[in-house]
């Protein structure tokens, strides 16, 4: 065993003083019936081995691709000291702060990202961190219904389709529904279709649930889709990309009552999906319904300021099938990482990224549409569009073989729009260069006359 | 004099917005043009920029280093942390996860750009159906209980396939971790508790009594959280079957029974896997971990959707939507936390299948060698063979010193050590939860024993030193209760001069 300590010598020892001759002794418990002997499973790697082999896996991935692929997950500039302060031992290889005296470290920084995300979502109460931005959204869906007692959510049709899919499994085995709020063709959600929805007074709405950006990278008018939620006395949920926090409005500032999102752009790699980092933020007055753990400050038996776990009666080690959620293990080393890039950006380095990606995407943006793929909706946005190019998911394919990912053929999304399977939806950050913007559209001239021809 | 502190060793840190200072700060990006959001509405727009610390690349390295220094890791000392599993994390798992091959994949490349990492994906899962006994497995839900309301969802379909909807309840033992019922409830279900027996498995008899038609599923944590094997299992999944419902069982203690039992093999519906337990991923200050599923052959359809599958020619491809149309669905974004589940692989084929029966056999020999060292000195109330885990009290100590689990959990830290889980599972009184793990030295557990002895010596001697401790760490017992009754969850925004400038 290759991590092991124990000598022959050593499990001799152990057994003696058990009074034991082989360790099968220690196994007569599991049912002659049951027991297992052993695993038909290749024998161990030592290690210069299994390094070879997982890198030669590494290698047949390609992330070697011009990349413009966004849709909920985003590539940025990480400085090099976050990963240096997050690979540390004495943080990885802790274990929840259940024992604070010894704790303070993890507990502080959670202190720490709950009081950056505070300020840049603009609700109080921000979880420890939940598992990503499609439980954190399914989460909030269920803090509307318990927290109203109604038992009807309106989520969007342009929140991402797979924090709407997570958010109907959570659902579905409950007696509460999810329906979906149209968009207008300017990629907007459509709030006169809202306005009718919250008019069915028979069956009062709990929650409304809108993206910002949205799936297609639109901007939505918030305030006005926060009031109508609140005047049918519902209550109102963001879903928010963290870094267009430093340029975007903040969910506290038009009456969101929670925000929920994916966190991955704070300083997480893409690592194909996870680990990532839920966000879910809410004003005081839900303060016991979020799930999750929370960090508080307080102080210890000599006066001195420390952190702790606290208000633990809504988690499920206490309250059991009261509780909040079943939600134990959680995703603080991600939130930790997004604690230390938020530190390493400050506000203007935030600031900055999100302006340059916004930049970038309006170059982009003018590219793509002198090489014959204009934008599909024309309400406003940040850094992330779709646009029309006929045969998309074709063209997409051909331009891979040339090295650009060219963002989401959002046919795979949406296959059955007869507009959007024409789309690909296509990003801009700050790590996009003109010249790869150039080679974008640059190709996609190219592809587009040969599949023409 | 001024404060005195020293200059090595852990220190208590101000936090980052003490340290801000307006105009400090790196600059990490290009300046993007004046012009950069002219496109976007005013009221779109953040009046403000955002109160965020500003402070320098030494302030801010110091700020989280000397923090780190304010942890217990196990990286840094022995965590018998019963039913969390805290064997070594090893270092190339580390390196692995950052290659950058599997860090910067973009999880919606088309399949033929992830081939390296579906491939890793595929031979995972079948790994862990050899383990597990299972047919099949899904690698999305993000952690144990999320694993746990997967397997539920799954169990909550396959009656719904049959036309069998009247199914209500979901059974735990009192023993149970509180995950169990916690998810129970979200998935919409009733929880019925059944007692332990007197020897710390499931009280057959009100087990019987519980189940009926309105069984949907027993969860059952075997071993359970008592560290013991359930000897009656095959009773117990016999009686489950019987009246027609699955049995989950929650594999938060699968590193004592690896290649001993495999819970497919013998009857079991469902598991899940802790892979941030069982395979050594790194626990994070509580996550992120990973919470696999395996499932047999009732609950094969109702899978999450995308799996990954592996095509005649070779090459691996993710499930399209729609192509199942019995799954569940998704319970998360993307296909997992692959990150996790990379470390998990190669911790997987660093030991091979024999390695991992000999991960278990030295994990129970370690708990059951503990188990012998502290006989006689604290109450082991369930005295016989157990797993990787025991449960040991200080129920005795209490009646006769006042000194409680608590107090000598602490007083634990003092000795060097990390307290086990304490006050679980919930049946034994001033329990404490003793879980060494596979990794840990002879001389360690040896140290550790020793400790447990003395504090229990002290108890009697001094109890003053053990009520007040810890006395060695950076802080001592916290005031809990103001925290709870005032909640602080963030430090005050920044108010006026100290506002950032827009650049």
């Amino acid at each position: 065993m290759p991590y092991g300590p124990h000598t022959p010598a050593d499990r001799a020892r152990m057994l003696a003083a058990l009074g034991m001759r082989s360790v099968d002794e220690l196994f007569d418990d599991i049912p002659a019936s049951v027991r297992a002997h052993g695993l038909d499973l290749p024998g161990p790697e030592p290690e210069q081995e299994l390094a070879s082999r997982l890198r030669e896996l590494a290698a047949r991935n390609r992330v070697d691709l011009v990349s413009f692929l966004g849709a909920g997950v985003y590539r940025h500039y990480v400085p090099a000291l976050v990963d240096q302060v997050v690979s540390r031992g004495e943080f990885a290889t802790a274990y929840t702060p259940y024992q604070p005296e010894i704790s303070q470290g993890t507990l502080q920084t959670i202190y720490e990202y709950q009081s950056m995300l505070a300020e840049l979502t603009g609700l109080d109460v921000v979880s420890a961190s939940h598992y990503d931005g499609a439980t954190a959204t399914a989460e909030a869906a269920l803090i509307c219904l318990r927290a109203t007692g109604r038992d009807r959510v309106l989520v969007s049709a342009a929140v991402h389709p797979q924090y709407q899919a997570t958010t109907h499994t959570y659902l579905d085995g409950t007696r509460f529904a999810v329906e979906p709020i149209p968009t207008r063709p300017d990629g907007s959600t459509d709030l006169d279709a809202l306005s009718r929805l919250l008019a069915d007074g028979g069956r009062p709405v709990a929650g409304v649930v809108l993206a910002q950006p949205n799936v297609f990278g639109v901007l939505e008018s918030m305030a006005e889709a926060s009031r109508l939620a609140h005047a049918a006395g519902a209550l109102f949920v963001a879903v928010v990309e963290p870094v267009s926090l430093a340029v975007l409005a903040p969910p506290g500032a038009y009456g969101a009552d929670i925000a929920a999102g994916e966190g991955q752009p704070l300083g997480l790699p893409l690592g194909y999906g996870g680990p990532y980092l839920g966000i879910l933020a809410a004003t005081t007055a839900l303060t016991r319904q979020v799930p999750g753990r929370l960090v508080g400050r307080t102080t210890d038996a000599d006066g001195r300021r420390a952190f702790v776990m606290t208000l633990r009666a809504r988690e499920q080690d206490i309250r059991r099938e009261r509780a909040a959620s079943n939600i134990c293990t959680n995703q603080a080393l991600c939130a930790l990482t997004a604690t230390v890039y938020l530190a390493a950006m400050g506000p203007h380095g935030l600031r900055d990224a999100a302006a340059l990606g916004a930049a970038r995407a309006r170059e982009l943006e003018r590219a793509l549409a002198a090489a014959g793929a204009p934008r599909i909706h024309d309400a406003p946005y940040l850094n992330e569009f779709a646009v029309r190019v006929p045969g998309a998911p074709r063209i997409h394919a051909a331009l891979l073989e040339r090295g650009i990912l060219a963002g989401l053929p959002l046919a795979s999304w949406f296959p059955d729009d007869p507009v959007l399977r024409d789309g690909l939806l296509v990003c801009a950050t700050e790590v996009t260069r003109p010249d790869e913007i150039e080679a974008f559209a640059a190709a996609l001239a190219g592809v587009t006359a040969e599949v023409a021809a | 004099m001024t404060d005195l502190r020293p200059a090595v060793g852990p220190v208590l840190q101000p936090t980052l917005d003490e340290l801000s200072r307006p105009g400090r700060g790196v600059t990490r990006v290009p300046h993007p043009p004046a012009d950069a959001l002219a496109g976007i509405p005013a009221e779109q727009l953040r009046a403000r920029p955002p109160a965020l610390p500003e402070v320098d690349e030494p302030e801010a390295v110091r700020h989280f280093v000397n923090l780190s220094h304010l942890n217990f890791a196990v990286d840094t000392g022995f965590y018998p942390l019963g039913s969390c599993t805290m064997k070594w994390n090893p270092k190339i798992n580390e390196w692995a996860a950052r290659l950058p091959g599997f860090a910067d994949l973009h999880p919606l490349v088309p399949d033929a750009a992830a081939q390296g990492t579906l491939q890793l994906l595929w031979e995972l899962e079948q790994w862990l159906c050899e383990i597990s006994g299972m047919r099949a497995v899904t690698l999305q839900p993000a952690a144990g209980a999320q694993g746990e309301l997967t397997g539920i969802l799954m169990v909550r379909a396959y009656h719904r396939s049959r036309g069998d909807v009247e199914r209500s309840e979901i059974i735990v033992p009192d023993s149970s971790h509180g995950t169990n019922p916690a998810t129970a409830s979200m998935a919409g279900y009733r929880t019925v508790t059944v007692p332990s027996d007197a020897r710390g498995g499931v009280d057959l008899v009100a087990l019987r009594a519980a189940l009926g038609l309105r069984t949907a599923a027993l969860m059952l944590t075997n071993p359970s959280t008592l560290g013991l094997f359930e000897d009656q299992v095959v009773e117990i999944l016999e009686a489950v079957h019987a009246v027609g419902a699955l049995a989950y069982m929650d594999g938060a203690n699968f590193n004592a029974v690896m290649g001993t039992f495999r819970p497919g093999a013998a009857g079991f519906d469902a598991m899940h896997f802790n892979t941030h337990k069982t395979f050594a991923t790194p626990h994070g200050g509580g996550g992120p971990g990973s919470g696999p599923v395996a499932v047999g052959e009732r609950l094969l359809p109702f899978l999450p959707a995308p799996r990954v599958l592996r095509e005649a020619d070779g090459s691996f491809r993710l499930e399209r939507p729609g192509e199942r149309p019995a799954s569940i669905g998704r319970v998360r974004s993307y296909v997992g936390s692959v990150g996790v589940l990379v470390r998990a692989y190669a911790y997987l084929r660093a030991h091979g299948g024999s390695g991992l029966r000999e991960v278990s056999e030295d994990a129970v020999l370690a708990a059951n060698y503990l188990r012998h060292r502290l006989r006689g000195t604290y109450d082991i109330p369930y005295d016989r063979v157990c797993k990787h885990e025991f449960v040991a009290s200080s129920a005795t100590l209490h009646r006769e010193t006042g000194i409680r689990t608590l107090d000598v959990a602490k007083r634990l830290i003092d000795h060097g050590h990390h307290p086990p889980t304490i006050y679980f599972p919930l049946i034994v009184e001033e329990a404490m939860l003793i879980e060494p793990t596979e990794t840990e030295a002879l001389e360690t557990l040896d140290d550790f024993a020793d400790a447990l002895v003395t504090i229990a010596a002290e108890a009697h001697t001094d109890p003053d030193a053990v009520h007040t401790a810890p006395h060695t760490a950076p802080v001592r017992r916290l005031d809990e209760a103001t925290a709870a009754r005032q909640p602080d969850l963030h430090w005050r925004p920044m108010t006026g001069a100290e506002m950032p400038c827009p650049d």
